[in-house]
């Protein structure tokens, strides 16, 4: 029988051509609007992950309270002991200290006056080790615009905007003007060696990048950091065991102070858990609204072709066709419509995605302002959920559709038909 | 006057304290002219006791008139050599480390002095508050054990840090023991108490000072003079900026 509809299908256009079009469209859309989102929760995730949250992060009780990452009276101390206790817990994740900081870079003339200043949003991670995996988290190689990564002490990167805003040159010496630990002014000299561009508006309007050491010293955190970023080594963040992880460490005693050291998971920390479940909602409620107004317009659509056909189902009921036989075989029908047009649909999409993927969109217009961590260029991400995510919508809707709009059948009378059939 | 007037007059004299105090601005011309204007050398420590643990510094000043003083802070090691330099309505601080000098102005004014509860816009101010503010008698109390005029401070102008000021002052050695500094908006910013008061060539002077931000965590920042001498002979030179890289 299915041979059968399927031949009707392919010699009569006009009932398929519409619906099929319909389920193409809606799930070419779903793919590429799925991929999007998912490839947006990703990026989100991993800018947040690599520059501010991790994907677990250790800090003082205190400092996780605060409001303000910059405040470093609430440091981690004893940061040697620290780590060797976080490697020896949870050795499946990469653990980097880190420090943040905010202040001026001031950039002296010939006779050490301020020739131009500008404020800058700080970051010291441990460029200097030959272990450390900071290169890599940060992706330094691929954002370096210009000159080099800083190979001693007393080296530092600034963003490219920010070196050009300051009219500066590679090599030149300048002075940060920051506040220690303590809340007391200080100042220190760096190099500059060279400059980036991290794609993320919020770090690239104006930061610098020094080694852990240099602000350890500058700042009076002598073995210490404002917080400890443990990440998965391949970049891909696994919440359960995140939380598990976490969950371990603070099972274990270190105290109920304002400067005990607390993990937090990447979900679990301020903000991040709402965009995840933003974007969560987003998708399944995309889903959602494609299967339901594809459903209204599929439902129109097999009205209207129940309409047309009306004398041939009229001809199948008086021939004494069963009117279950009759609304299976429509629904059959409209299951071979919504496959065909979800597997059309589905490789537009798929299509469309991957060149999303490949190329991204420049919102950057839209994060002048912004302090949100999330790049510049936001990419769609394919997945193997992408290549079957649409028929759920193509072939929910094509069936719902028919459903509701093959319900008339059982309507039709009998008695009427052969008046129908007369007419 | 018949004699039961006169009775009568005596007794309500006797109830009211006898006679009226001296008004709010005179008062604090009386505190003001206790500090005295003459050129001064300290030297003094301050304990920092913030929420991260505490620690102490080591100053030496000079300072001229009302509106200019030279600090060195001597100790400990990582701050040693560190100078600043007030003329008037600019301050600059210099930093051996970096052989710079940082001239402290806008919103670094409120940066916090050496990590202490005092900011720069704190040392900036004129110590002489009968410039700055109108005062008035609020009432009379008792603070560890000294009779204290109490009196509320309105500023006289705009640009002040603190709009109001309340403001404890010993009825005999016209020494400010207490001051609680406000916002516009009423809300606490500052306090400050005099938890030791010494007599020093003919004038009372507060030794120990506990000074604590309000809207910062940790104890406060205890000031302790250590010596001072008056009318002390400072060279010209002090009161440059190239004193500051000497």
């Amino acid at each position: 029988m299915l041979a059968f509809l399927l031949k009707g299908l392919l010699r009569d256009r006009s009932r398929s051509l519409f619906p099929a079009l319909t389920v193409v469209a809606g799930v070419a859309l779903t793919v590429v609007l799925y991929s999007w989102v998912k490839g947006t929760e990703t990026d989100v995730i991993r800018a947040n992950a690599s520059f501010a949250t991790g994907h677990v992060r250790v800090t003082t009780r205190g400092y996780a309270a605060e409001e303000d990452p910059q405040a470093n009276d609430l440091a981690l101390r004893d940061l040697g002991a620290l780590l060797t206790d976080l490697r020896r817990q949870a050795p499946s994740l990469v653990w980097a200290p880190r420090i943040r900081f905010g202040g001026l870079v001031d950039v002296p003339d010939e006779a050490g006056e301020t020739r131009a200043q500008a404020p800058v949003l700080g970051l010291a991670v441990d460029l200097l080790s030959p272990l450390s995996a900071e290169r890599l988290t940060l992706n330094l190689d691929a954002a370096l615009r210009r000159g080099r990564l800083p190979s001693a002490p007393g080296e530092a990167l600034l963003s490219d905007t920010l070196f050009e805003r300051l009219g500066l040159r590679l090599g030149e010496t300048v002075t940060i003007i920051s506040s220690t630990s303590w809340g007391s002014l200080t100042t220190a000299n760096f190099t500059v060696a060279g400059t980036v561009r991290f794609g993320v508006s919020a770090m690239d309007r104006g930061a610098v990048l020094l080694d852990l050491a240099d602000a350890q010293a500058a700042l009076d955190l002598e073995d210490a950091a404002a917080e400890v970023l443990g990440l998965f080594p391949d970049g891909i963040y696994r919440e359960e065991e995140a939380r598990a992880i976490a969950a371990a460490f603070d099972g274990t005693s270190h105290g109920e102070g304002e400067l005990t050291p607390a993990m937090a998971d990447l979900r679990s920390q301020p903000g991040l858990a709402t965009i995840l479940d933003l974007a969560r909602g987003v998708t399944r409620a995309l889903i959602a609204i494609f299967v339901g107004v594809m459903s209204i317009v599929l439902w129109n659509a097999g009205l209207m072709g129940s309409l047309r056909r009306y004398g041939e189902i009229g001809v199948r009921l008086a021939l004494g066709e069963p009117r279950g036989h009759v609304y299976r075989s429509m629904i059959a029908e409209s299951l071979m419509i919504g496959l065909a047009g979800s597997v059309v649909g589905t490789a537009i999409g798929l299509a469309v995605a991957r060149y999303l993927q490949v190329h991204g969109l420049d919102v950057s217009f839209l994060l002048q302002n912004s302090s949100m961590l999330i790049s510049d260029v936001l990419r769609a991400r394919v997945t193997p959920t992408s290549a079957f995510i649409g028929f759920l919508p193509g072939l929910g809707a094509t069936l719902l559709g028919t459903l509701v709009s093959g319900i008339g059948i059982y309507r039709r009378q009998t008695a009427h038909l052969a008046k129908e059939l007369e007419a | 006057m018949s004699a039961p007037a006169l009775f009568l007059a005596v007794v309500a004299a006797l109830l009211s304290g006898g006679v009226d105090p001296p008004s709010g601005e005179a008062i604090l011309r009386r505190v003001d002219e206790n500090l005295g204007s003459d050129n001064k050398v300290t030297r003094a420590r301050m304990t920092v006791r913030g929420r991260g643990g505490s620690r102490t510094v080591e100053m030496q000043s000079w300072i001229r008139g009302m509106s200019e003083s030279f600090t060195e802070y001597v100790a400990p090691p990582r701050d040693r050599g560190t100078k600043m330099l007030k003329l008037d309505d600019q301050l600059w601080t210099y930093f051996p480390a970096t052989d710079r000098t940082v001239a402290i102005s806008g919103h670094m004014l409120r940066q916090s002095v050496m990590g202490s509860d005092l900011s720069y816009e704190d040392l900036m101010e004129d110590p002489r508050l009968s410039q700055i503010y109108d005062a008035t008698v609020e009432g009379q109390d008792e603070l560890r054990g000294r009779r204290c005029w109490v009196l509320a401070l309105t500023a006289k102008g705009p640009g002040l840090a603190y709009h109001t000021r309340q403001v404890w002052v010993d009825q005999e050695r016209l020494v400010v023991l207490r001051e609680n500094r406000y916002a516009r908006g009423g809300r606490l910013l500052k306090t400050t108490d005099v938890e030791e008061v010494e007599r020093s060539d003919g004038r009372w002077i507060a030794k120990t000072v506990l000074f604590k931000d309000a809207l910062k965590g940790g104890e406060g920042t205890t000031f302790e003079l250590q010596s001072i001498e008056f009318d002390a002979a400072i060279p010209e030179h002090v009161f440059s900026k190239a004193s500051l890289r000497r």
